[in-house]
């Protein structure tokens, strides 16, 4: 297994379904970029900008917040319950079928 | 030209790595610099947003704090003099009929350059700040969003909001410098280097700082000037307080934006700027030029180590823009060594030839 398909639905509404690879360690920003979707990612992976934040819309379980991420999202606007920065969630195989929407930018 | 503007031969646009290292560049070339950054510290990025993070790919490097590599860059630039406006944004650019540009930042300081080098990264940092209705009245009139000059604070009320490294920081910084320093919060817990929460800790130990969380700042309060703050306890009475300061200083981190250089007549791509890879990094504008993480073309790379390279490149072309008529051949450092504005040399030592001889 090294694909998983996710949809990502743009700041548009639009919905985009992709294939993140679960073999090259990658996060659901990295993916976004991957497929020029309109992810900033300003500080490039570090939980410190919130640039990725996005919201998780399908009843997958990702595990708590870590440390960092739940930091950066006390300070980040437009958090909600299921906001998450999709630069601190790896691509695992159990993320099959996800679906997130990406948050307003500032 | 008048007499207050700032002239120089590459007036660079951002002091974050890439736009420090066409300094010395530049600086091999004879040609002098001068940059402008939005922040109050050059580095850019890696003083802003992780000093403290270990760099893995700077060659020659296998590991760096991003803060001494800003450090050091400050140092291999030294000879060359730059020049720099801090705590401005560059926000026009002018360009006279001999070719020459102004560029004007946000507090009206002009510069005079035969070149325009654009090292803007992500844009420049603009403080979030926080929603309060007509906070705009109160901008550097007590109420600041980055602290240029801690001495301004001297024996003053200091009331800091914010949960990063920059707030624990400057709590630490200001508790030795102002009369009182409250530090609030929205949350209990902060995020910051460990040695900085700690002593963030101590000093609220030792009643040196104000700590108040959870908490928010509501309101400003003063005639012309910040004279207090409206502050909520977020327990469950939700208690306000009215503390009276003579600075409020909400540190909610930075937010970049390509902001005004959006607007210069650059062809932009996806928040970037475009440039021609195959020679020189110049824009659509010829005499302005844009390097590292601000640029974009086919197989870019937004990475130190590519910027320093762009720079180089750029420091070369500038160099023929402004002496049409020179010719000019690369010389490596080994052989050259550094001649500063400074009147410094740093050369190769000289290798001795003597014969070696049996007694």
């Amino acid at each position: 297994m090294s694909d998983v398909t996710i949809t990502i639905i743009d700041r548009e509404g639009v919905a985009h379904q992709v294939l993140a690879p679960t073999d090259m360690n990658m996060n659901l920003m990295e993916v976004c970029k991957a497929y020029e979707l309109p992810v900033q990612a300003v500080c490039g992976g570090m939980a410190m900008c919130a640039t990725c934040q996005c919201y998780i819309m399908s009843d997958h379980d990702l595990g708590e917040r870590n440390d960092d991420e739940q930091a950066m999202l006390w300070e980040a606007e437009h958090v909600k319950d299921n906001s998450r920065l999709g630069c601190q969630i790896p691509i695992t195989e159990n993320l099959e079928g996800l679906i997130v929407e990406l948050a307003p930018e500032d | 030209m008048k007499q207050d503007m700032i002239t120089t031969d590459i007036l660079i646009i951002g002091a974050g790595p890439t736009g420090l290292f066409a300094v010395f560049e530049a600086g091999l070339l004879k040609l002098k610099c001068h940059l402008i950054d939005a922040l109050a510290q050059p580095g850019g990025q890696c003083s802003e947003l992780y000093p403290k993070k270990p760099i893995y790919d700077i060659p020659g490097f296998p590991e760096i704090l991003a803060g001494d590599l800003v450090t050091n860059l400050m140092k291999q630039i030294e000879p060359f003099q730059p020049g720099f406006t801090l705590g401005e944004r560059a926000e026009t650019i002018d360009q006279l009929e001999d070719g020459t540009f102004i560029v004007t930042t946000s507090k009206g300081t002009k510069h005079h350059a035969k070149i325009v080098a654009i090292a803007g990264g992500l844009g420049s940092f603009e403080p979030r700040k926080p929603a309060i209705e007509g906070i705009a009245k109160y901008e550097d009139k007590g109420l600041s969003y980055i602290i240029k000059d801690p001495e301004v604070y001297r024996d003053q009320k200091v009331i800091i909001a914010g949960g990063g490294d920059s707030a624990l920081d400057w709590s630490i910084f200001l508790a030795e410098v102002a009369s009182e320093v409250t530090l609030v919060h929205r949350r209990e817990e902060f995020r910051g280097a460990l040695d900085s929460v700690e002593k963030v800790q101590k000093l609220v130990d030792q009643n040196k700082i104000r700590l108040i969380t959870p908490a928010e700042i509501l309101d400003i309060k003063g005639a012309d000037q910040v004279e207090s703050v409206v502050l909520q306890h977020n327990d469950e009475a939700k208690r306000m307080e009215v503390i009276e300061c003579d600075a409020f200083i909400p540190l909610f981190g930075l937010a970049p934006k390509l902001g005004p250089i959006a607007k210069w007549g650059l062809e932009i791509e996806k928040n970037a700027i475009k440039v021609d890879n195959t020679l020189d990094y110049q824009t659509n504008i010829p005499g302005i030029y844009a390097i590292g993480d601000v640029n974009t073309y086919p197989g870019k790379l937004k990475l130190i180590l590519c910027g320093f390279h762009e720079a180089t490149l750029m420091c070369q072309s500038a160099y023929q823009r402004i002496f049409p008529e020179k010719r000019y051949v690369m010389k490596y450092t080994t052989v050259g060594g550094i001649d500063g504005f400074d009147g410094s040399r740093k050369e190769a030592e000289k290798a001795v030839v003597k014969k070696i001889g049996n007694h």
